[in-house]
């Protein structure tokens, strides 16, 4: 892949097919458990009929899908308030449908523009601002997947299973790098 | 750093904190978290606030190097909303009660 390009209000790079192919696989994945999230979510007649979703109150227990939707309040402290419980549950099921909204848009927009044979990737400006997204959530995934670490070394030995993983990181690192310095340089 | 609309804020509200204080009372903390990188978070300061770069890339250091920082407050309602875009963004912000 060659670093994205920004000429006014389009933003391009070159993909290979085999890069596109890493892409998608990895961006469809977070879609599937974003999706699955969204299914768990009982549904409600009283939400139906007056068209104000709500989604569950509670974190979920995978701990990618927990660091891609937070809570609104810091909850780890060994003894978080009753307030401040009552508070993220009640924040969570405002505001959930809307993240899962969002996170599943920006994953598809990549989907839908990212060529599955690779090639030219050209996207205007919101298009481009997606692809920031949903590449940060992969990287999010793939990073807590892996216990990415401040101080985590550029290449893990060969045995460690998750030597293979952490190249892919930091491709797509690149990749979003690359594509901030584009947007920013106008 | 300071930015030029800062500084005319501060010129006209002389009783400037205790004022402030009073009509936001709930801040947005963003913390440090390992995957995200430092441009990104100086983009979407930018983007979400409207910041200007000096004062983003400001925000995203103190994340850094603290572990955290407020990077806005105001009514509940507003802050709600900057913490769900923040993490639409994927940043990990929460919200807290000044007090």
């Amino acid at each position: 892949m060659r670093p994205w390009k920004r000429r006014g209000d389009a933003v391009t790079a070159e993909i290979d097919q085999q890069e596109a192919a890493v892409l998608r696989g990895l961006v469809s994945q977070i879609e599937d458990m974003l999706r699955a999230r969204v299914e768990e979510t009982p549904q409600d007649e009283l939400a139906e009929l007056t068209g104000i979703r709500t989604g569950p109150s509670t974190s979920p227990d995978d701990p990618i899908l927990s660091r891609l939707l937070p809570d609104f309040h810091r909850l780890d402290d060994d003894n978080p308030s009753k307030e401040d419980l009552d508070s993220a549950a009640a924040l969570r099921s405002l505001h959930e449908p809307a993240l899962l909204d969002r996170k599943t848009g920006v994953a598809a927009t990549v989907l839908s523009t990212c060529p599955p044979g690779g090639g030219e990737v050209r996207l205007t400006l919101e298009e481009a601002d997606a692809w920031l997204s949903a590449l940060n959530d992969v990287r999010l995934a793939l990073g807590t997947a892996i216990e990415v670490s401040e101080d985590m070394p550029e290449e893990l030995p060969e045995d460690d299973p998750r030597s293979p993983h952490l190249s892919v990181y930091h491709w797509l690192t690149w990749v979003q790098e690359t594509l901030v310095q584009a947007l920013g340089a106008d | 750093m300071t930015a030029p609309v800062e500084m005319e804020q501060s010129q006209t509200s002389p009783v400037g904190e205790e004022v402030g204080a009073e009509d936001r009372p709930w801040q947005t903390v963003v913390w440090n978290d390992p995957v995200n990188l430092m441009s990104y978070v100086t983009y979407v300061f930018q983007k979400v606030f409207g910041y200007s770069r000096d004062r983003a890339t400001k925000l995203m250091l103190d994340v850094h190097h603290e572990g955290k920082a407020i990077v806005s407050s105001g009514s509940k309602e507003k802050v709600e909303g900057d913490v769900s875009r923040l993490h639409a963004a994927g940043l990990w912000a929460t919200m807290e009660h000044t007090s």
